[in-house]
């Protein structure tokens, strides 16, 4: 301690707190302003051609025409010279100017007569003869982002999100007629269920991560997006505890449960975030056919996320009704938001981030949740532990199977 | 350069396309632009008649009569150092003298040089070159005289000239075959005299043989190589017609076709001839990395004769199938004025780029050039007797 106030001294002298924090800030501005006048020197060139790098950032078929969205992936700028359909060269308008500077982007439309229904590849080539590729593979008009879409979207998110989350949470009378000894299976169940989501999101959240520009994260935007939700989540939980800790004394109980169902309801509701996302930009690009199969599908799919939330209830003493319906919006209503976004402004990047939120999210959730379903010894893996996580898994994997596309 | 699968077509597709096609309004501008690029010459503003046939089997497609390039942009020749309308009539007879045999010798220089060039607009390649062209010169003789070719090699690459003809091993341009002693690879700086007889009269070529050779070829280093049979052919407007294609992203599939170089240059300058005048077509493939190439013209036959070594043609046809390094002469007239389209059949590299046109019109407005280019002064060239 001495030594070390002495050293402050000496080295600070009589400054300011604000000034010794400035004092770096100002000399690393120095040393970079110094660097770039002398045009870095001892580096010298690089050492061959340079690397192209574009990213096909979106995708938009009009009739007659194609859109593609493109980013400047790479250390140089990229200049756009030409573009094929199914090797044919075709006129095209560059909407940001052919050139692309690093991190920049431009929109080009190309005058293309594509056909409903056949695949597209798309090539560009750039002044240095590279190509990016763009493929579609079944064409098909892109929706207008107009009310109407917007409705629609609106629509399908109460589809698949609201309505079956609330359904799944009737389960609750149900829940209640068995004896004690479930809880902790049920517990199990919603455990085993959200571990599920967790893959499932993050697999998901990696594979379109591996489509957007490195630039930007790529697939470490997945791993932020967990880290951030997930740090998140703890904070609040740590303020909301402290606080209740000061409101009531001692003991949870019947609050602690409803806590517990708020919890797996945002965590859920992050990941139907990413789900929302991905039928929302599925549909804009023409991949996804909203055939009632489909819907129906993703509403038993989601159906399981009810029972789930609800599970942790089973002790409350009366949850009212709103309280209920408050829960089944948290949990379902982010499939709206994330199918407006997938569809009217789909960016790979983003959709990686928020498929990290839902990760992370639902791992906090399991985090929370899971001391609840230890047996009397303490134990977390007990025979009715195991059978409800397996359970939870095998239920959403099966209901999976009805919305693979 | 598609691997994909082939695609299954409805039968009704030209409805469904109209359908699509609704937007009048979009296809309007990019008309007015097709029409500037091709340099604003009314004659094609208003289809020909083999177009406008095509436009209302489309009624949809104003905006898309063919594939073509962005408008607004042309390839700079001038930085190119060799322009594809010129190098259509350019023939080279290299410099002559008699030998105290009677006999003729014919010699050249060929230099081969790294060169940048633009192979679409916009779109610049890496190119190895033979006298800074794609394709090298034309090179021209006369059967049975003593052929001389001095290649010097200006290029950071080995490189041969490897000539199709009947000519010693030491002659041949191969690598590892009489490396000191004859023709093998000619290292950078260095330089290598060919010599042989002008044998078999007929349409040639000649092209690097430097391993690895599909590289080596698809860089452009290829020319025409023609041996006029001694009696000469009769006069004619002739042309070379040198089909290649060009890797500029290095996958080993090509990005751009074309007919002397320049993807749709020929769309954009069409070849003016004249009508009813005879025209003679030296056609050479050279495409690598493509198993076939082809040639067909619009509204019209021509005499073909398969490696020009006999004077006797062996179809009359409107489509030709060359695999590379095949090479035929076609010999035709145009009935007809107008515009006549003429590409591979291979319908994707005409939509890449293998595409052109011949305007045919009235003799007397062929330009002073054209007709001061027809055909021909042999035996001694352009240049005369040395």
């Amino acid at each position: 301690m001495e030594a070390g106030a002495r050293a402050e001294r000496a080295l600070g002298g009589g400054l300011p707190a604000w000034a010794l924090g400035l004092i770096p800030l100002a000399l690393i501005a120095a040393a970079i302003g110094a660097f770039a006048l002398l045009g870095g020197p001892g580096l010298g060139e690089r050492t061959g051609p340079p690397v192209e790098e574009v990213a096909v950032e979106r995708t938009v078929l009009h009739p007659g025409e194609i859109e593609l969205t493109l980013r400047n992936d790479g250390p140089d700028p990229v200049e756009v010279a030409q573009v094929a359909v199914n090797d044919a060269y075709a006129p095209f308008a560059a909407a940001g100017g052919r050139e692309i500077a690093r991190l920049g982007s431009t929109t080009l439309r190309i005058d293309y007569p594509w056909v409903e229904g056949e695949s597209l590849e798309i090539f560009v080539l750039t002044s240095a003869g590279g190509t990016v590729e763009a493929s579609v593979p079944v064409a098909a008009e892109t929706p207008e982002d107009d009310l109407g879409f917007f409705g629609l979207m609106a629509l399908l998110g109460i589809y698949v999100g609201i309505i079956p989350v609330s359904l799944g949470m009737l389960w609750l009378p149900f829940l209640r007629r068995l004896g004690p000894g479930w809880m902790g299976a049920l517990i199990a169940f919603t455990v085993g269920l959200l571990a599920f989501l967790a893959i499932d999101a993050g697999l998901e959240g990696l594979e379109l991560a591996a489509t957007a520009p490195a630039a930007f994260g790529g697939t470490t935007l997945v791993f932020l997006g967990g880290l951030v939700a997930y740090l998140v989540l703890a904070g609040i939980d740590g303020y909301l505890s402290e606080r209740s800790r000061r409101a009531e004394g001692a003991g949870a109980g019947a609050s602690g449960a409803a806590y517990l169902a708020l919890l797996v309801a945002i965590g859920i509701g992050l990941h139907n975030l990413g789900e929302g996302l991905a039928i929302g930009s599925a549909y804009a690009s023409g991949a996804l056919a909203l055939g009632a199969f489909l819907v129906v599908g993703f509403a038993i799919h989601n159906t399981t996320e009810g029972l789930a939330i609800v599970a942790p209830l089973r002790d409350d003493a009366r949850p009212g009704f709103g309280r209920l319906l408050g829960l089944g919006l948290i949990a379902g209503a982010p499939a709206i938001l994330g199918a407006w976004i997938g569809a009217a402004a789909f960016d790979p990047s983003l959709g990686a981030f928020l498929f990290g939120l839902g990760v992370g999210a639902i791992a906090r959730v399991i985090v929370q949740i899971a001391p609840a379903m230890r047996d009397a010894e303490g134990h977390f893996l007990y025979p009715a532990s195991v059978a409800g996580m397996l359970a939870g898994i095998a239920a959403l994997y099966l209901t999976g199977l009805l919305v693979a596309v | 350069m598609s691997k994909s699968p082939a695609v299954e077509h409805n039968a009704d597709k030209g409805i469904s396309r109209r359908k699509l096609l609704g937007g009048a309004a979009l296809a309007a501008p990019a008309v007015a632009g097709l029409a500037l690029a091709r340099g604003g010459d009314s004659a094609i503003a208003e289809p020909p008649a083999s177009e406008a046939e095509a436009a209302s089997s489309h009624a949809g497609h104003a905006s898309f009569p063919h594939a073509t390039f962005a408008a607004g942009r042309s390839v700079d020749h001038g930085a190119n150092g060799f322009h594809p309308t010129e190098v259509l009539r350019d023939f080279d007879y290299g410099r002559t003298r008699r030998l105290a045999s009677g006999r003729v010798l014919r010699e050249w220089e060929i230099v081969a040089h790294d060169r940048e060039i633009e192979v679409a607009p916009g779109v610049k390649y890496e190119a190895w070159t033979y006298n800074g062209r794609v394709p090298g010169p034309t090179l021209r003789a006369r059967e049975g005289e003593l052929l001389r070719v001095r290649f010097v090699n200006a290029s950071e690459h080995p490189h041969t000239m490897h000539f199709h003809g009947i000519h010693t091993a030491l002659m041949d341009g191969m690598p590892g075959i009489g490396d000191n002693r004859g023709s093998g690879q000619v290292e950078p700086g260095e330089s290598f005299t060919y010599e042989f007889d002008a044998l078999p009269f007929g349409l040639h070529l000649y092209h690097c043989h430097v391993a690895p050779l599909a590289a080596h070829i698809a860089r452009g280093l290829y020319g025409a190589f023609v041996i006029d049979p001694k009696q000469g052919r009769p006069e004619a407007d002739e042309l070379v017609m040198v089909m290649n294609g060009f890797d500029t992203n290095f996958d080993r599939a090509n990005e751009v076709y074309a007919v002397n170089t320049v993807g749709f240059h020929y769309v954009e300058e069409p070849i003016r001839v004249a009508r009813a005048e005879p025209v003679r077509i030296y056609l050479v493939n050279v495409l690598e990395y493509d198993p076939v190439n082809s040639f067909h013209i619009h509204g019209n036959f021509f005499h073909y004769f398969p490696t020009g070594t006999s004077l006797a043609p062996s179809e009359f046809t409107d489509t030709v199938i060359q695999g590379q390094a095949q090479r035929g002469i076609l010999e035709l007239e145009f009935p007809y004025d107008g515009d006549y389209m003429f590409h591979a059949h291979v319908s994707e590299f005409a939509e890449l780029g293998w595409s052109g046109f011949f305007r045919v019109g009235d003799p007397s407005r062929l330009t002073a050039a054209t007709a001061a280019s027809m055909y021909c002064d042999l035996p001694w060239g352009k240049g005369g007797p040395a």
